[in-house]
């Protein structure tokens, strides 16, 4: 296969083609399963590069627009419902319509932010391992290992019993919840696993309230992460969550650091960057309509990344993104706030040299493209 | 950063990127951006107005090279 790849590569060279890695990889395929000889091969070249130059796109071609129509048009036909019950069975994540927006629009706070953890190979039919990784993420509280809870107002103070078996079945370390326990509440008496508890004020409201604050008391997880879920995945283990904590979890060991991810692009962006948000953009936009049985060709899905993530941070399209930092102030009046904008325009003294596409249609001129975006030049004597 | 999600990226020395700005015949600034506090960048050391070669894998062209401009 290697050699093949490299005699195409020559042939492409020779021809003066210019194809992309899949296309000789293609070509090689295609030339070692009909068994080309070297004419053969020669005019294969000749005729995908022709075909290749055909189906490249124009200069000054529309694509933004394509690309509008493209993702729009098959969005009529997504659900409105906002909650689905896709992939894991317990856990709940947006799909459809309303998260095609959410993705759009670069929200700060999506509303099912949700991960998928893998393990390095030594560890992923570990189930054990997984599990206890798994209660270290997931969030407990005091209330989850209790045997018995008390709130005794004769002696005004709340007594906890803590259950070995259920701290052993979370696979918790009783040390670190005692530890914990003893950090948030001082004035904490404990014996073995009975825990006491007296109130700063003598009172029942402050009894009540602090019965309330015992059994809320967290004692493991990640911060931002609820409930996990695990599950056995063809032949590994993955935890699934509800919630997102990307930078911890990767610090996490035996957690594997190259499939690990997150729904939350923001998240993606500050942990692994601007180009990963941008894969991260087109995975999530493309898997939201997959999902729903549409397709859409990636492309006009990339050009929508690309323009998101051109800036080096993820920018919104629409009002406070990309259509709210166009040059021309004609474009942006027509978007959305008429009114601010050419107000905004009149008192900073704004030029617009009408050199898009909106603005020469609101004076009534020739739109820069196609056979307007040519000009006449007289030849310098 | 050996995440699946992080393509290569790689700092241009100052004639490689003279060399791309004359090929795609573009200024500096037309370039998309990094941000010099980005993850990525900040691990590869790249400074402000360098151009990092990044090297996506494209599920359309199989392998592809842009560039993006490092600012502030």
């Amino acid at each position: 296969m290697q050699e093949t790849i490299e005699k195409v590569t020559k042939v492409v060279k020779k021809k003066r083609a210019k194809f992309p890695e899949s296309y000789i990889h293609d070509i090689a395929r295609a030339a070692e399963r009909h068994d080309l000889d070297d004419d053969e091969l020669d005019e294969l070249v000749r005729r995908v590069k022709r075909a290749y130059e055909r189906a490249k796109v124009e200069k000054g071609e529309a694509v933004g627009t394509v690309a509008a129509q493209s993702v729009g048009e098959p969005g009529t036909q997504m659900t409105m419902r906002t909650f689905h019950y896709a992939g894991v069975a317990e856990l709940n994540v947006t799909l459809g319509l309303p998260r095609l927006i959410e993705i759009v629009d670069a929200r700060k706070k999506i509303s099912t932010p949700t991960m998928a953890i893998y393990f390095e190979d030594e560890f992923k039919n570990d189930e054990e391992f997984v599990r206890t990784i798994a209660n270290k993420i997931g969030k407990s509280n005091v209330n989850d290992i209790l045997q018995d809870f008390h709130v005794n107002f004769a002696e005004m103070n709340v007594v906890a019993e803590l259950d070995e078996t259920k701290i052993k079945d979370k696979r918790l370390d009783f040390t670190d919840i005692i530890n914990r326990v003893e950090k948030a509440f001082k004035k904490a008496q404990i014996d073995n696993n009975i825990l006491s508890f007296v109130p700063s004020k003598s009172n029942i409201r402050e009894l009540r309230l602090l019965a309330d604050k015992v059994r809320d008391l967290q004692i493991s997880g990640v911060k931002n992460i609820g409930k996990v879920v695990i599950r056995k995945e063809e032949d590994e283990w993955v935890i699934h969550t509800e919630g997102s904590n990307l930078g911890a979890v990767l610090k996490m060991e035996g957690v594997d650091k190259v499939r690990t991810t997150t729904n939350d692009i923001h998240e993606v962006e500050k942990v692994l960057g601007i180009e990963a948000a941008r894969n991260a953009i087109i995975h999530e936009a493309q898997r939201t309509m997959d999902e729903q049985g549409l397709t859409v060709d990636v492309r006009h899905i990339m050009l929508v990344a690309d323009m998101m993530t051109a800036d080096g941070s993820v920018k919104s399209i629409g009002r406070h993104g990309i259509s709210g930092e166009k040059a021309s102030v004609l474009a942006r009046a027509s978007f959305e706030e008429t009114g601010k904008h050419l107000l905004r325009a009149s008192i900073r003294g704004e030029i617009d040299h009408l050199t898009g596409i909106i603005e020469n249609i609101i004076i009534g001129q020739p739109i820069p493209l196609g056979t307007g975006s040519v000009g006449v030049v007289m030849k310098h004597k | 950063m050996k995440h699946e999600m992080v393509p290569d990226h790689a700092v241009l020395s100052k004639s490689e990127s003279n060399k791309v700005l004359k090929k795609m015949d573009i200024h500096l600034e037309q370039l998309p951006k990094i941000k010099s506090d980005d993850p990525v960048a900040k691990s590869i050391g790249a400074k402000e107005g360098d151009i990092l070669e990044i090297t996506r894998k494209s599920s359309t062209a199989g392998k592809f090279i842009t560039y993006r401009l490092v600012k502030d």
